[in-house]
């Protein structure tokens, strides 16, 4: 029952596609209006950008059936509470965002039209776009702030509470019927990626209840919810982005991976999130179901406590960064279903330092740091649980590569329904996953000495400074090098190792359209079943 | 009677008193779990302020007596309390999947008793010769295989090469029964393990039974070999059989875990899992205390069926 295995955010990265670049975007220097921006993977003809197929005109009609993980018999629809692909795909499907993630984890508008920042970077006007709920009702200003503030409550925890933080919601006020004011505790040059957070999804006013019949403005409406089972929602024809295809989407609860390829091979969904390489490998190319693989997935590292022995030398880190034979951990961890990662997060992201040199192994110079650190003959536990996909077969064949540099590694497995917090503070070296998220958004939640999840103990005052002086950097370029400065540091002496990120696989059935080939899970165009349709 | 009935009561009471000590058991443990409904809420973003918010707002931030205390006091009214991880009703994860479980244990049992008795009282019947061989070697290969593994071979086969039958009950909710081609396959997988060793027991007791004394000379007084085998002897075989059956149902739950997750039948072996996994310490307990009576009363039963089968056996109370 290891399907646990991925059920939290562990999301795909995306590898840089030159066509994928970033449209001068401007939003964070504030004359940013995109307005109805084309956006990829719309399926239309000519705009064959994100889907794979040339899949020609979309036919309309029909009922798509998608398979998922879920979350059994407590699951709701909540989008505030969205913890698993499967809320995910259903919150986009009812809900919207101000903004959302592009493929390169940009910022990019959805229900605000447009944004603007003041000078000092610390207030933010914001646009919102003529878009209705369900029932009819126009999305309004104090739709978003009641939205935010319900999700920043202390007493509830909800996930997006720590994305919000920045905000200062008290003195934040709507100026007009669809015109709001955010007011920051201090310079966000990067808001736009606050309004594109997870699970930071927009309610009409005094929603509270979400599981009777829940009322979004997204591309579905509700039609019946039956938890750990299934949720049916049927095509909102006064979408804003335009109606979708179907008629109808399903998404159907299956925790089992071999349940979820088994039904689509039998016909009885038509989409299957999250399948493993092995069968991927079985059914590529057999034309029976289209295999998806969003390349460059889910980051997948070890992660080393900068703060305690032995990795509080940084020669002794340095030395784990040479020990790592990526190839092999690629091959052997991920089935070859994914590439190697270079210590850094977030490959093919916008801000992403791909110039650096990618490492390699090399055991000699890795036992020449050990020796100067004097940590010859070091024993170090390794913590890993089956959590995640690959992360007990990532432990073993790197206990086997440091054995070869004279580093005996003790591997450790523990309970994957608490692993990620009993990693956070207790440990030296332990596996370590992460979904898509923005640069910005990894070292702001990671690798700050205030970070509410620091997995590496990386608290470094000129660290944070270099942070802050990015989030007051009005220009694109001239951020972009402050971010490029933290990377060169984190690439040279940081806690994280990062050997691989893994493809995430989906299987369709044949007549599936318009399934977006590039778009890292929990990105705009993943799971985006408005796009879709059946030939 | 008067024996019976005192039995009866003995047994009642000693049945309770397992099942609080069940329930307080798998409340000691869930509770010695590492992490709780919180942690493993907050999944994979673990910050300890916002696992102190989720911890208040489950009120998990009281001491683990208080909270079985006031959930045993809700017991009494019949109230199985809330579920800390989604605030609805327990009895409402029972009602659920309740359904689809009992459908797969009744349709189980209902066919696992003509087949179990039959092959065994076939093989007992031509005990040593070629039908006997084939029924026993045939039993145990197939008692070897893993739930597990032979779902894996009867889908592959069945559903996806032959396409005979559906792969999964995927979509099919609670209304399995509309869906009889759904259900095929899973009472397929729970039915056969249990078969095989009733089987194996019905044979071994037969052939134990006609051997006996008392119908040799049952037949040495011309009475006929039908009558022999089933008036005389195959009460007295089942009564091994029946409590082994009891025993069969109650393992018949871990088999619905597996069958259940493979076929995608949202039953209660499937809720066991997510609750145990969500740290959802009310729902576990609600189960703990449907999964402890059940077990008690169909124990009770076949321990009655035995006694009225034969009574000389005594049956220890």
């Amino acid at each position: 029952m290891n399907e646990e295995t991925a059920r939290h955010l562990a999301s795909p990265a995306v590898p840089s596609f030159p066509g994928l670049r970033r449209r001068g975007f401007l939003a964070a220097t504030g004359a940013a209006s995109l307005g109805a921006l084309a956006l990829t993977g719309c399926g239309g003809p000519g705009s064959e950008d994100g889907t794979g197929k040339g899949d020609g005109r979309p036919r309309r009609g029909g009922r798509l059936r998608a398979a998922f993980a879920g979350g059994g018999a407590s699951e709701t629809l909540d989008p505030h509470l969205a913890n698993l692909f499967a809320d995910v795909a259903r919150a986009k499907a009812l809900f919207d965002k101000l903004a959302d993630y592009g493929a390169d984890l940009s910022a990019q508008p959805r229900l605000a039209e447009k944004w603007q920042a003041n000078k000092a970077l610390d207030r933010w006007q914001v646009t919102l776009r003529k878009a209705t709920f369900h029932n009819g009702k126009p999305v309004t200003a104090q739709d978003v702030l009641y939205s935010y503030r319900r999700i920043a409550d202390p007493k509830k925890g909800f996930r997006a509470k720590a994305s919000l933080e920045p905000i200062d919601l008290d003195a934040s006020r709507a100026t007009g019927k669809r015109s709001l004011e955010f007011v920051l505790k201090r310079p966000t040059a990067e808001f736009p990626n606050i309004l594109a957070a997870f699970g930071a999804y927009i309610v009409p006013e005094k929603a509270t209840a979400f599981d009777e019949k829940p009322i979004g403005s997204g591309p579905f409406r509700f039609v019946s919810f039956a938890p750990g089972r299934s949720a049916v929602l049927r095509r909102y024809d006064d979408y804003w982005e335009g109606a979708p295809h179907l008629d109808e989407i399903e998404f159907v609860v299956a925790n089992e991976e071999s349940a979820r390829v088994n039904a689509l091979l039998g016909g009885q969904v038509e989409y299957a999130h999250e399948l493993d390489p092995t069968t991927a490998r079985a059914h590529e190319g057999k034309g029976q179901i289209e295999i998806v693989r969003l390349r460059n997935s889910a980051m997948q590292g070890f992660a080393m406590k900068t703060d305690r022995a032995p990795f509080d030398d940084k020669r002794v880190r340095q030395a784990f960064f040479l020990i790592a034979d990526r190839k092999e951990l690629v091959a052997g961890a991920l089935s070859g279903a994914g590439e190697i990662g270079n210590d850094l997060f977030g490959k093919g992201y916008e801000y992403y330092a791909d110039g650096l040199p990618q490492r390699e192994q090399d055991l000699g110079r890795a036992r020449a740091l050990l020796k100067q650190a004097g940590a010859e003959k070091l024993k170090v536990t390794l913590d890993t649980s089956a959590v995640a996909a690959g992360f007990t077969e990532a432990a073993s064949i790197f206990r086997d590569q440091a054995a070869k540099a004279g580093v005996t590694i003790d591997v450790r497995t523990g309970s994957k329904d608490t692993y990620w917090s009993d990693i956070l503070d207790s440990g030296t070296l332990c596996c370590y996953r992460s979904g898509a998220m923005p640069i910005e958004a990894h070292l702001s939640q990671r690798l700050l000495t205030d970070s509410t999840t620091n997995a590496t103990e990386w608290h470094h005052k000129d660290f944070d400074a270099l942070y802050q002086q990015a989030q007051s950097t009005r220009d694109t370029k001239d951020r972009a090098a402050v971010y490029a400065r933290m990377q060169r540091r984190l690439y040279t002496e940081g806690g994280f190792l990062i050997w691989g990120f893994a493809d995430w696989i989906l299987g369709t059935a044949r007549e599936v359209r318009g399934v977006d080939r590039k778009a890292p899970a929990n990105t705009l165009d993943w799971a985006r079943f408005d796009k879709v349709w059946l030939a | 009677m008067r024996g019976l009935r005192s039995f009866v009561a003995r047994r009642l009471l000693l049945g309770v008193a397992q099942t609080v000590a069940v329930v307080l058991l798998v409340f000691a443990l869930t509770e010695a779990l590492p992490g709780d409904a919180a942690v493993a809420l907050a999944g994979d973003q673990p910050d300890p302020a916002r696992i102190a918010a989720l911890r208040e707002a489950m009120h998990l931030d009281r001491p683990a007596y208080e909270r079985l205390a006031e959930w045993a006091a809700g017991l009494l009214h019949g109230d199985f309390g809330t579920s800390v991880t989604s605030g609805r009703p327990v009895s409402q994860y029972l009602a659920d999947g309740f359904g689809p479980t009992l459908l797969l244990a009744a349709l189980t049992v209902a066919l696992l008793v003509p087949a179990g008795f039959g092959l065994g009282v076939l093989a007992a019947r031509h005990e040593g010769r070629l039908v006997d061989r084939l029924i026993s070697s045939v039993t145990l290969a197939v008692h070897a295989v893993p739930e597990f593994a032979l779902a894996v071979l009867l889908v592959a086969v069945f559903a996806l090469h032959l396409g005979w039958l559906p792969a999964t009950a995927v979509g099919y909710g609670t209304d399995l029964l509309a869906h009889p081609a759904a259900l095929l396959l899973p009472v397929l997988v729970l039915l056969a393990r249990p078969v095989c060793s009733l089987a194996r027991l019905v044979r071994a007791g037969m052939v134990d039974a006609l051997a006996a004394p008392y119908a040799v000379h049952a037949r040495r007084y011309g009475v006929g070999g039908a009558r022999v085998r089933y008036a005389h002897a195959l009460p007295n075989a089942l009564a091994p059989a029946v409590q082994q059956l009891a025993r069969t149902i109650d393992w018949l739950l871990s088999g619905v875990i597996v069958v259940e997750a493979l076929f995608v039948i949202p039953g209660l072996g499937t809720v066991l899992l997510n609750a145990v996994a969500e740290r959802d310490v009310p729902v576990v307990q609600g189960l703990a205390v449907v999964f402890g009576v059940l077990t008690v009363v169909l124990n009770l039963g076949a321990d009655l069926v035995t006694h009225r089968l034969a009574p000389r056996a005594g049956v220890a109370a």
